[in-house]
């Protein structure tokens, strides 16, 4: 693959290849030795346009991990003057020759033209953009789904996932649908009215408004991130009653068959879309999709800068 | 004075005449050849299978002067409109400063006249600043030398019921006509395409078309209660197409305009995410490109009024969140109404004319222009090939700008000789560029 | 039935008895050489170095009667030509519980040809830390060295043509035994 935009831009096979890479990388942690010569000489650009630590350094620790070298550039779109931004950026990082960029971006699309406007002739990686997409959060969600639910090899055949919460404004949701569905698995969304996309019923996926209906016959929870300023737009009317509509707390956790797991992309918003005793429990795995994005995160660099340069489809 | 002969033209598409004309009318109408014989040392413009039409008036262009030279200027839109076959063009408003006093519609005015190729007629702004809550001094501008009947804060719509109601009655005084940009501002705040399943899938904010209609709605309402004529801009949504046919059908005084883009061009080319699409309102689905093509036929959709749109490189050439809206049109324009409506045998010449000169002329009370292709009309004559086909390139346009969304298409139809006022401003597809016609600014 | 027996001019030049007779012999000469199993650690380069390092440990078992380490190497990520081919899947890598540190490490293939393979391995191996030797068994040496490496212990000598294609094939992934050469100018 050429470039990584959106979770549609793998098939099945893509999918389960970037997965059965992950796992086999994800044993490189309990070496002495943490590194892997594969992508020396390579220049990985990680190109954050929005805050986020947690992301850029799963991708900083993937990338180093196979010995390529990493540039930081962090820069607040907002105060760079429009347009001149990501353009300007872009060639500058075409001059110092960067193999890959990972780029996060407040504008939906933004990779997109990234990758097709012909400023640069590296890969082009979605560390999300907007509310459009974020493809390697998708796969280490379906990596963790597969490691905990599916002995860890295979595909997401028939695996009941919900996901619940700001269905509208979260790129996370988008990417997991089409990912998890591609994979086979049956995805249910969870949302007020307000807060699901129109269209929503021509995604892959169910839909509903009421959380308690779901909750006895789903295998993973996957908890979005809920913003309060969302109320100003009046999506909803307070931070209690849409808590107290579709968060999970404990009494709701009781619900959940004993074997499912509940996960959140971070960064959680304890005591709006997810209690605080139920972040801690033993069935919740964000720490997992932590450290399950670094192997993820290597193995699409690896697949997409380890051999020679594919032509883009 | 010299002459002008046009030999071989087909009118309308009927059948072929030399068109003679002297000094800044039509004289005769002859049969081919004949033309000849009329006046000695005339210019002759060859019209062999070329179809005649009335010069294209434009009711919905941006020039960008004053405040954004750097995207147009009066003189370079002014090319483009010739090349594209107008003879007149409607200025809106939203310059830098706006055009809301009789002091920058007649700068406007005036620049238009020193280019020479097209008649200018500056739109008024409909509210101070486009800020849309005070009414700015229509009678100043309708008195004015720039003579404005047609009044707009197009880019930005007159949401305010009450304000909107007080402009329809009081440019009654002076024939004037409100031509109102529907856009409910709360319905879409942030929008950035349409509303739909594609918006939902992309990421991007959507521009509901309930936004449009809701306004249009209201507005032949209004104007109906108050007894004015209303102007809606481009129409870009079926159920926007179904009130006014129906404000129509009830005898309200409302006119309509689509524009070339909108003919032609659905949301699914928002999937490149590239900004040169990005355009206010939105491109919309196919049954939408449907519903307006039936009505620019049917006579609901009175004309075809461009939106041209320049805007400078660094506008577009980024992500599409922090692109201008708006796309070229002037020299598009006739290749797109060509293709979809005339090929594809929903409007015949007639038509054309009609959609594309004669109505624009009247809604707008540009009297010299819109006028019927026989003695004694003013000599303003299109004459286009409907067959040559041509590629848009971007860079052979004549407009400062690039962002034509048809780069790289072949479109059909060529305006081949242009004629204002009894002189030729394109020959051969080419500007004619004398210090008679065209002023010294480029 | 395999396509490279039926097409072309493939010969069989090792049949099922060969192979098993190389393995045993190869069992007793690193036996001989390390006097003894302890210390001994055997990794399978896959994918045919895993069942014929699961042989010969089972021989070495026989021999000795204690179980030596058995693990797999994947050296997808160590190779030098990466570049001339779209990214590869990887293979299983699985180190002993033991690890390498200190041992004889002997790396087993199937076919051993330019040497880079084994040069990537080696890389591989050192890696995981720091064995007190590595030495290399292949059921084939088909000759034709690119960098400067020697196998300690070999099935057969098989001197080839570059434009022939040696094949191996093992019960345990092809589904039944046998090393043949094909092509090569007629």
């Amino acid at each position: 693959m050429r470039h990584l935009l959106s979770a549609t831009d793998l098939d099945a096979k893509e999918a389960m290849l970037v997965l059965d890479t992950a796992a086999e990388l994800a044993t490189l942690t309990d070496r002495s030795v943490k590194k892997l010569p594969t992508l020396r000489g390579r220049t990985v650009v990680n190109l954050f346009f929005e805050d986020s630590t947690r992301t850029r350094i799963s991708f900083e620790i993937a990338a180093k991990r196979l010995s390529a070298d990493v540039i930081n550039f962090a820069a607040k779109g907002s105060s760079v003057s429009k347009g001149e931004s990501l353009k300007d950026t872009a060639l500058t990082l075409e001059a110092m020759g960067a193999d890959a960029v990972v780029i996060r971006h407040p504008a939906s699309g933004a990779p997109h033209r990234l990758a097709n406007a012909g400023w640069i002739h590296g890969s082009v990686i979605n560390a999300g953009d907007g509310t459009h997409e974020h493809p390697t959060q998708a796969l280490l969600d379906a990596y963790t789904l597969r490691e905990r639910l599916r002995q860890g090899s295979g595909d997401l055949d028939g695996l009941r996932v919900t996901i619940v919460g700001d269905v509208l404004h979260s790129r996370v949701a988008r990417s997991n649908v089409l990912l998890l569905s591609t994979l086979g698995a049956d995805v249910t969304l969870v949302a007020p009215p307000t807060l699901l996309p129109k269209g929503v019923e021509t995604w892959p996926c169910a839909f509903t408004y009421d959380i308690d209906s779901v909750l006895p016959t789903t295998d993973a929870v996957m908890m979005l991130r809920v913003q309060g300023e969302r109320m100003q737009a009046a999506y909803f009317p307070s931070a209690r009653e849409y808590s107290r509509r579709y968060g999970l707390d404990r009494e709701r956790m009781g619900r959940l068959p004993q074997h499912a797991i509940v996960m959140h992309p971070g960064p959680m918003n304890r005591g709006m879309e997810i209690s605080a005793d139920v972040a801690d429990d033993d069935r919740s795995v964000m720490v997992d999709q932590v450290t399950n994005g670094v192997s993820v995160r290597m193995a699409v660099l690896y697949l997409m800068l380890g051999g020679s340069a594919e032509s883009s489809a | 004075m010299s002459g002008l002969i046009v030999t071989g033209v087909r009118p309308l598409g009927g059948d072929p005449v030399d068109i003679v004309m002297e000094g800044d009318l039509i004289v005769d109408i002859v049969g081919p050849g004949q033309g000849a014989a009329h006046v000695a040392g005339s210019q002759v413009l060859d019209g062999t299978g070329l179809i005649a039409l009335p010069g294209l008036v434009d009711l919905h262009t941006h020039l960008r002067e004053p405040g954004r030279e750097d995207a147009e200027t009066v003189a370079t839109g002014a090319r483009a409109a010739a090349l594209g076959g107008y003879t007149a063009v409607f200025a809106m408003a939203n310059t830098d400063p706006v055009a809301d006093t009789a002091g920058v519609v007649e700068q406007v005015w005036r620049l238009g006249r020193e280019s020479g190729l097209v008649d200018v007629h500056p739109v008024g702004a409909v509210t101070v600043g486009l800020m849309g809550t005070h009414l700015a001094e229509l009678g100043a501008m309708a008195t004015s030398a720039a003579q404005v009947r047609v009044f707009s804060d197009d880019g930005k719509c007159v949401w305010d019921a009450a304000l909107m109601r007080r402009a329809l009655e009081y440019v009654k005084a002076f024939d004037g006509v409100i031509a109102q940009h529907a856009q409910e501002p709360r319905l879409t705040e942030g929008a950035q395409m349409n509303e739909g399943a594609l918006s939902g899938v992309l990421g991007l904010i959507g521009w509901p078309a309930v936004a449009e209609e809701s306004i249009i709605a209201r507005d032949v309402l209004l104007a109906h209660h108050v007894g004015s004529r209303l102007h809606v801009c481009h129409v870009s949504t079926a159920g926007s197409v179904d009130i006014i046919r129906w404000a129509k059908a009830r005898g309200i005084n409302v006119t309509a305009e689509v524009t070339p883009h909108h003919l032609l061009l659905t949301e699914e080319l928002v999937r490149s995410y590239d900004p040169v699409f990005k355009v206010n309102p939105p491109l919309r689905r196919a049954e939408d490109v449907e519903a307006l093509r039936e009505g620019l036929a049917d006579g609901t959709i009175d004309i075809v009024a461009t939106d041209h749109a320049p805007h400078a490189h660094e506008d577009k050439d980024c992500e599409w969140g922090a692109a201008s809206f708006g796309m070229l049109g002037l020299q598009t324009a006739l290749s797109v109404v060509i293709d979809t409506m005339v090929n594809s045998g929903r409007m015949d010449w007639a038509g054309v004319a009609d959609r594309m000169s004669v109505a624009p002329a009247r809604i707008g009370r540009a009297t010299r222009h819109g006028g019927s292709l026989q003695i004694g009309s003013i000599a303003h004559v299109t004459l286009v090939d409907p067959t040559q086909m041509w590629t848009v390139q971007p860079t052979e346009l004549a407009s400062k700008s690039r962002n034509t969304p048809y780069a790289g298409m072949q479109l059909p139809g060529r305006v081949v000789h242009v004629v204002k006022d009894g002189r030729p401003t394109v020959r051969d597809g080419a500007l004619v560029l004398d210090s008679a016609v065209a002023g010294s600014r480029s | 039935m395999d396509a490279a027996l039926t097409s072309g001019q493939a010969r069989t030049v090792l049949d099922e008895n060969d192979i098993a007779r190389a393995i045993t012999r190869i069992a007793h000469e690193i036996v001989e050489r390390n006097k003894g199993i302890s210390g001994l650690v055997l990794l399978g380069i896959p994918s045919r170095g895993l069942p014929l390092a699961a042989r010969i440990s089972a021989q070495l078992e026989r021999i000795d009667g204690g179980a030596v380490p058995l693990g797999s190497l994947d050296i997808t990520m160590y190779r030098d030509d990466l570049r001339l081919r779209p990214a590869r899947a990887l293979e299983p890598t699985d180190i002993p519980a033991r690890g390498v540190e200190g041992a004889t490490v002997v790396l087993v293939d199937d076919v051993l040809y330019s040497g880079r393979t084994i040069r990537a391995a080696l890389d591989a191996v050192s890696d995981f830390g720091r064995p007190r030797a590595i030495q290399l068994a292949v059921l084939v040496d088909r000759g034709h060295r690119e960098l400067p490496i020697r196998p300690d212990f070999v099935g057969k000598n098989l001197p080839t043509s570059t434009d022939e294609k040696v094949a191996v094939r093992l019960r345990e992934v092809d589904g039944f035994d046998g090393v043949t050469i094909m092509g090569g100018v007629a």
